[in-house]
């Protein structure tokens, strides 16, 4: 069995980073909260910019990120007059037992009060979050979130493949593998119904994506529709597009379909591969799944990616030998070898795997190396919901 | 790792029911095309019936029209017209189950 070394939480949880989150539950306080992560090694800040209202898809989001086991600990940093206040996300964190302390600024007296605290509070807690070892754990302690975006022609022979190779791997030595970006399974339901592990989860499948397919129509999007550029690619059918973009989840069953939404940010609730109902742009993608207990991410990009996450390794992966030449400063692993290096899917599948349990046990990924900590939260317009009937 | 002899036109049948392998490369008329399977071994080495563009498909087995075109170990559409070994499928020979390929194209236009 392959084993992973990873930092165990108060409560049982296992990270893969050892984090120090500023979390701020709006950008009215993202500027001290920058200033403070800036001065502390290995803190980083993050808030979100659809206002201050307490909207529970956005509070869940916030919450899932300060409970991902990456985290070791939290500053929660807010104005004081927003309704989504640091309390309510304390509250949805607090379960885990991390070390967690509040600062509000209009409470402490302005910014420079606030900032000064910060970092002290944020120095102790990195003097002590140094001093936890990493120990070996079984991969059944992994959640890998998998991930495409700039897709081209190589993406759906080379690259998605060999990472559903790798998710495969994972999933037979116990692991979880989650996918999301609904948008893109379009035209696949009946397939990936027929995946399903029982009928309630081919339900709800086949719900998620038609869901999707009535969002886009009543954006004046034929979700059936498939660009020139595609056609041009290789793809011949919408079913053929949306199956290579789906093979980075692999071939295993489905354990089920995770909310995303107002109702609730599901975690998967055992091991194998999920489905998260989520948007398909791809940083807020990632930002979700994380938010859902993924530890490492895998994203696959033809024509090349450079995203990271603020407390996730995410493992750049192309098909595309010659962005890979172009983009070797940012892209982690050539899949472009089954192109022209006479290297084998499974070959390269195994390379995958490899690279994330390295990942997982503390490599850095190039994203990582140069600092990148994107971070997006994703919120779905209320009043189209409602007016679609999916409230 | 397999190293395969280098020049030789090449595809990569994905799931082992696929009837279709996609080609790493532009090939042209005539070229033997060696199909690998995800281990890497070669499965069979058809020759192109005609120019086949980079990352598009060629048929492994003869299908008669309504035949089910399988790609990724699932179903991609449906043969619109008689194809044989070696030869290229797309949007002149085969159709979506869910929209006809063809309506797709009339939305383009």
């Amino acid at each position: 069995m392959t084993e992973f070394y990873g930092y165990e939480r108060p409560d049982g949880s296992v990270g893969v980073r050892n984090h120090l989150l500023v979390l701020t539950p709006m950008d009215c306080s993202i500027e001290p909260a920058r200033k403070i992560a800036a001065q502390v090694e290995g803190a980083v800040a993050v808030t979100q910019h659809h206002g201050c209202r307490n909207d529970p898809m956005i509070a869940n989001t916030l919450i899932g990120t300060g409970k991902n086991p990456n985290v070791a600990g939290i500053l929660l940093v807010g104005l004081g007059c927003e309704s989504l206040t640091c309390e309510i996300v304390a509250e949805g964190i607090k379960p885990t037992g991390k070390p967690m302390e509040t600062l509000v600024i209009q409470e402490e007296g302005g910014t420079i009060k606030t900032t000064e605290k910060g970092v002290r509070i944020l120095q102790k807690m990195a003097q002590e979050v140094a001093e936890l070892k990493r120990e070996p754990f079984p991969l059944s302690e992994l959640i890998l979130a998998v991930e495409c975006g700039g897709s081209d022609a190589t993406s759906g022979l080379a690259a998605n493949p060999a990472v559903g190779v790798a998710a495969d791997m994972i999933i037979d030595e116990g692991g979880t593998v989650m996918f999301g970006e609904t948008q893109e399974m379009t035209g696949t339901q009946h397939i990936l119904a027929r995946r399903a592990v029982n009928d309630d989860v081919a339900k709800d499948i086949i719900a998620m994506i038609e869901r999707q397919e009535a969002r886009m129509r009543a954006m004046g999007i034929d979700s059936r529709y498939m660009s020139k550029g595609n056609q041009d690619g290789g793809l011949t059918t919408l079913e053929e597009k949306s199956l290579g973009a789906i093979r980075k989840g692999g071939t295993r069953p489905i354990q089920g379909v995770l909310r995303n939404d107002r109702e609730a940010l599901d975690e998967p609730g055992r091991s194998g591969l999920w489905l998260q109902d989520g948007t398909g742009w791809d940083v807020p993608s990632v930002t979700h799944m994380v938010a859902a207990g993924a530890q490492v991410v895998v994203f696959t990009s033809g024509r090349g990616s450079t995203t990271g996450h603020a407390i996730a390794p995410v493992l750049k992966v192309t098909g595309n030998p010659a962005t890979y030449r172009n983009l070797v400063d940012n892209i982690d692993v050539n899949a472009g070898t089954i192109l022209d290096g006479g290297e084998s899917l499974n070959s390269v599948g195994g390379r995958i795997f490899s690279s994330v349990v390295d990942v997982a046990s503390g490599r850095l990924t190039k994203a990582e190396t140069l600092g990148f900590h994107e971070f997006i939260v994703f919120r779905t317009d209320r009043a189209a919901e409602t007016l679609l009937g999916h409230c | 790792m397999t190293i395969y002899e280098i020049g030789m036109a090449k595809a990569i049948q994905i799931d082992d029911q696929d009837n279709v392998a996609t080609v790493t490369s532009k090939v042209s008329k005539g070229a033997q095309v060696e199909v690998l399977s995800p281990e890497g071994s070669i499965l069979m080495r058809p020759d192109a019936l005609g120019d086949v563009p980079f990352g598009h498909k060629i048929a492994l087995k003869p299908l008669a029209r309504g035949d089910e075109v399988m790609k990724y170990g699932e179903v991609i559409g449906v043969a619109s017209a008689g194809i044989e070994v070696g030869e290229w499928l797309h949007t002149h020979n085969v159709e979506s189950i869910r929209v006809p390929t063809s309506k797709l194209q009339e939305a383009e236009a």
